[in-house]
């Protein structure tokens, strides 16, 4: 399992607008470096991001090479009801990885 | 009259484009846009003119003059890294401000494109020159 950090408010005034800020351990191995024994080293990144809030889209995303290991992503939500942020990352080799946030709008 | 329309034509063929840009570049930035024209304007992106380590370079792409519920994705290319493709955001229904941060890599110096698509199919650009001292490991 990959390690996250995901700084998302617990909670939110209707109508508000919610920034949110995720950060995925990974290696984003862009598969154009050489390794220790002057072979390529295979490609390993994360392609896909997305973010949904009570299955509704906030945002999809899709990584390509040039973004930097840990891949590090800020965007913003309009909190209209309380529920669940789904957070979910997709790579090559099958790499998935889901992460969930509550958060309660008032 | 005719040789006129020629000259014309001729001088919009044979002059260079304002920037040179790679095909790949191109090609990728076609491929976002779908066919639209590109303008110039619009989309914010910020970027330190100056890049100390291009392994992690801290970028910001926005668009300020547009009302939010008018963006529908953002992208942004680059020049000389082995693949033009950096990022490509899709908002959805839920987003606020359409703007969206993130950490690059830089293969060396070079020209980043972000490019805004609206809702009525138009696409808008702002290109930036960085100038970088150590470049990623390719990529």
């Amino acid at each position: 399992m990959a390690r996250t950090l995901i700084t998302a408010p617990s909670g939110a005034r209707r109508g508000e607008t919610v920034t949110l800020r995720v950060l995925l351990q990974h290696p984003m191995e862009s598969g154009y470096r050489v390794g220790a024994d002057g072979r390529l080293l295979p490609r390993d990144i994360v392609r896909r991001f997305s973010c949904s809030w009570n299955g509704e889209r906030v945002v999809a995303v899709e990584l390509f090479p040039a973004i930097a290991a840990n891949p590090y992503l800020e965007f913003s939500a309009l909190a209209l009801d309380s529920g669940t942020l789904d957070f979910v990352w997709e790579g090559d080799h099958g790499f998935q990885h889901r992460e969930q946030r509550t958060i309660s709008v008032t | 009259m005719k040789r006129r329309a020629l000259i014309l034509a001729a001088s919009v063929v044979l002059l260079p484009p304002a920037r040179a840009t790679p095909e790949a570049m191109a090609a990728a930035i076609r491929s976002f846009t779908e066919g639209a024209p590109l303008r110039e304007g619009k989309v914010q992106l910020d970027v330190a003119p100056l890049v100390d380590n291009g392994n992690t370079v801290p970028v910001t792409i926005s668009v300020p003059g547009a009302p939010a519920a008018e963006v529908a994705a953002l992208a942004l290319f680059n020049e000389r890294n082995p693949q033009s493709d950096v990022l490509r955001v899709d908002f959805g229904p839920r987003a606020a401000t359409r703007s969206v941060s993130t950490r690059i890599r830089l293969a060396t110096s070079q020209q980043l494109v972000a490019v805004a698509r609206l809702g009525d199919g138009s696409c808008w650009a702002q290109r930036v020159e960085v100038v970088v001292t150590l470049a990623a490991c390719i990529e």
